[in-house]
């Protein structure tokens, strides 16, 4: 039982076997038998490869890339002449693919600016507006389906979200037995997602939002794995977006077209919050239940809320500081007074 | 130079020289990887949406079987540290096997993440902006590469040495990158198992035991496969390998299989006595949530296998090698089954906000995983082919081909002799 022993090469050519003997030199139709079988087998081998390898055909013509796709550098290497160069190539795709001109700009962070998100759960209804708002704003894929924001309706009674409904489908929200929580990208201070990156695609800006340069990010998927609260989306697919639903207004950091292969985010609406105005699920929210603003400045809404609402982070215990805070409405909010006489005890060891 | 061109065309020759039932291994090998090749094709046109991963579960097969055979590679170690730590005669000349097994697998490794890469094309992205020491990936890409390194280098060197006659400088090229690599190894299981215990979002993961289980399953399933590896030698092969060798192999995996079960008996304890809101991962992956229960007769198959294999390890049985051949499959395959699909899907379900939704690979995906498993064990069996004549001086520089044991390299071809020339070719 010898599977590749000696006894098989009896000539000095190796391959055939008893036809020939002895190192001397091949008889002519030995030479030439070994030469067609060997000839066979080659093309036999290389059209096996070639149909191995036909799937390859019908790659996209953006799927090949360009050189300049190719040396074009990492978001923060990029000088501004770099940048305009990468934006306008992004604009000549834009327009060829969605037949539109894209006012496309690379919006950068103002200074002593700090984004913070509160949520108010007691308005919260779960209409999932914010949802499609968010959809919408930043030309999320239609097919597959790629959401942002996931709101989970809650059984009263509980902060645990594994108890939750991710997929409640009732005529009308919202129901007197459940409260609603949205979730999205907290935009933590700690981001786990931005340090086990592999090749520093996505980075913490200095206003607090992570961000993602699509157009490094090789697609590992770690990020999605490090993430506590399930904010990041992948590009499983080509998005398939109609070309009336592109949304012109774009930043080369957040609503830009993606292609397949990457992953996305929620980026607190960069290209609308940086200029001065709100998020799209803000300002679609038909309660008020959503509050943003800079927690720098004192004045802010936000800051007054942080100050006066007794509010909480979802899963503190992951340590990953969110920017995103929730609170519920008091019913009686509690003046000073209010509060000495709920605690009589301190009045009288005072 | 040119002595080591010809040396690798004449390897190359060689590879295509057996009888039909090397023929037919090698040509259903090579149609496998074909189709997997295939599939990778399609994968690359569609995008990963052709895998049954989904941002819930967005790891799946792929990763399963890196994380299994990182282990595999790990193991081939534990043919070196008996022979260079406590000097083990019987394992000595076996130690190149388990360095090639090292190679092939690694190289399976590199293919199982590079096919999970959404933009492999922009892998290069890697040198230009290596976001290292933060990102444990990282380091695996190092500690991964630097493996293979080490291992191409070791046995590289004793085969162009052997196909030279030349004498191996063990002292300087050999020994010092051994006694590396036995440490690389275990570093490259760390890392790896890092990889994950350092995610505080997955609480399935982010437990110190990890690192330690993956070291006793990949002790337990890398030797398995050497012993099996070993046996096909023997049996189609002049190559002597002798019954203690495999003995020593069976003790190796003996004590590795029960550190492995204690480990596990510790991680089930903790989870289900403690029973807190972290163990619902654990809770999927045993008995299910709910009506999703599909890894539940995975992972009960594995528990039965691993401890079929203890049970036949432990009795006298095992002594008889055909026992032992059954044993090393069942771990083979048990811890497959528990290191891949038991260690990376349940940590997905249920996602970090709770939602449930069930892994299903697809055709697709699974035809990309045989196609590298079937390149890998190609690759395998190729060095193996290579190496054997080489190490038993029938293919050397004055032989161009394997030569007939009649001529005048009759000593050399003789079963003494082989483990002779070897003996001269690594000590």
């Amino acid at each position: 039982m010898r599977i590749f022993d000696s006894s098989q090469s009896k000539c000095s050519h190796g391959e055939c076997s008893s036809a020939c003997s002895g190192p001397g030199p091949h008889r002519l139709g030995s030479t030439r038998r070994s030469f067609l079988r060997k000839g066979a087998a080659a093309i036999g081998g290389m059209a096996a490869l070639v149909g191995a390898l036909s799937p390859l055909r019908e790659l996209d013509e953006s799927d090949l890339g360009s050189v300049e796709k190719f040396i074009q550098k990492h978001y923060k290497e990029m000088d501004g002449e770099e940048m305009r160069q990468a934006l306008e190539r992004i604009s000549r795709e834009v327009e060829k693919r969605y037949d539109l001109r894209p006012d496309i700009r690379d919006v950068r962070p103002m200074d002593g600016v700090e984004f913070v998100y509160a949520l108010n759960l007691s308005r919260c209804i779960g209409c999932r507006k914010c949802v499609y708002a968010c959809v919408e704003e930043n030309s999320q894929s239609r097919e597959p389906e790629i959401q942002y924001i996931r709101v989970v309706e809650m059984p009263r009674g509980t902060l645990d979200i594994e108890k939750g409904n991710h997929h409640y489908d009732r005529p009308t929200v919202p129901d007197s037995e459940h409260y609603y929580m949205p979730i999205q990208c907290h935009q933590c201070a700690k981001p786990p997602c931005v340090k086990v990156c592999p090749v520093g695609a996505t980075w913490q800006e200095p206003d607090g939002i992570t961000v993602i340069d699509y157009d490094w990010c090789i697609g590992c998927r770690y990020c999605e794995a490090a993430c506590p609260y399930w904010a990041r989306r992948f590009n499983f697919a080509e998005p398939k977006i109609p070309k009336e639903d592109i949304n012109p207004r774009m930043s080369y950091l957040s609503n830009r077209p993606r292609h397949k292969g990457v992953m996305e985010k929620c980026h607190f609406c960069l290209h609308r919050t940086r200029v001065g105005e709100l998020p799209a699920c803000l300002e679609v929210c038909p309660t008020g239940a959503r509050k943003f603003g800079n927690v720098l400045d004192p004045r802010s809404e936000v800051s007054e809320i942080l100050k006066t609402k007794r509010v909480f982070v979802l899963k503190e215990e992951a340590g990953t500081l969110p920017r995103f805070f929730y609170y519920f409405d008091e019913r009686h909010p509690r003046s000073d007074g209010d509060r000495e006489a709920a605690a009589p005890g301190r009045e009288a060891t005072a | 130079m040119r002595d080591y061109a010809v040396f690798l065309w004449r390897c190359f020759r060689l590879s295509f020289v057996g009888d039909w039932r090397y023929g037919a291994w090698m040509l259903t090998l090579t149609a496998i990887a074909l189709l997997g090749l295939n599939a990778y094709c399609r994968q690359l046109v569609f995008g990963l949406a052709t895998t049954g991963m989904t941002d819930q579960v967005s790891w799946g097969l792929y990763i399963a079987n890196f994380t299994f055979l990182v282990g595999m590679a790990a193991a081939a170690v534990m043919l070196v540290i008996p022979v260079y730590i406590y000097r083990n005669k019987e394992l000595h000349d076996l130690v190149i096997f388990g360095e090639l097994a090292a190679v092939s697998f690694i190289i399976m490794c590199l293919l199982f993440v590079t096919v999970d890469l959404g933009r492999p094309d922009r892998m290069h992205h890697l040198f230009l902006r290596f976001n290292f020491p933060l990102s444990m990936l990282t380091w695996d890409v190092i500690v991964l590469n630097g493996y293979l390194l080490l291992n191409l280098h070791i046995c590289g060197y004793l085969i162009y040495c052997a196909y030279r006659k030349r004498e191996p400088r063990k002292a300087l090229f050999v020994v010092p990158f051994v006694l590396i690599a036995i440490v690389w190894a275990v570093s490259i299981h760390t890392v790896t198992a890092f990889l994950y215990v350092g995610l505080g979002a997955r609480p399935f993961w982010n437990s110190a035991i990890i690192a330690p289980r993956f070291l006793a399953s990949a002790f337990a399933a890398g030797p398995a496969f050497i012993v099996l590896a070993l046996q096909v030698i023997r049996r189609f092969t002049d190559y002597d390998v002798p019954s203690k060798a495999l003995m020593t192999l069976r003790q190796i995996i003996l004590v590795a299989l029960t550190i492995n079960v204690f480990l596990l008996m510790s991680e089930v304890f903790t989870e289900f006595y403690a029973d807190t809101a972290h163990s619902a991962s654990t809770h999927y992956l045993f008995f299910g949530i709910g009506e999703n229960r599909a890894l539940v007769p995975w992972i009960w198959t594995s528990l039965g296998m691993t401890a079929a294999a203890l049970l036949i390890l432990y009795l006298p049985l095992a002594r008889s090698l055909r026992y032992l051949n059954i044993a090393c499959v069942l771990i083979i395959i048990g811890v497959w089954i528990e290191k891949g699909m038991g260690l990376i899907v349940p940590a997905f379900i249920p996602t970090p906000i709770g939602e449930i939704v069930e892994y299903r690979p697809t055709i697709n995906e699974i035809l990309v995983c045989l196609g590298i498993w079937a390149a890998g064990i190609l690759l395998f069996t190729i060095s193996v082919r290579i190496t054997i004549p080489v190490l038993s001086g029938r293919l050397t520089i004055d032989h161009p081909y394997a030569t007939e044991p009649d001529t005048e390299t009759e000593s050399n071809g003789s079963p003494r002799a082989t483990a002779l020339a070897f003996e001269r070719s690594t000590s």
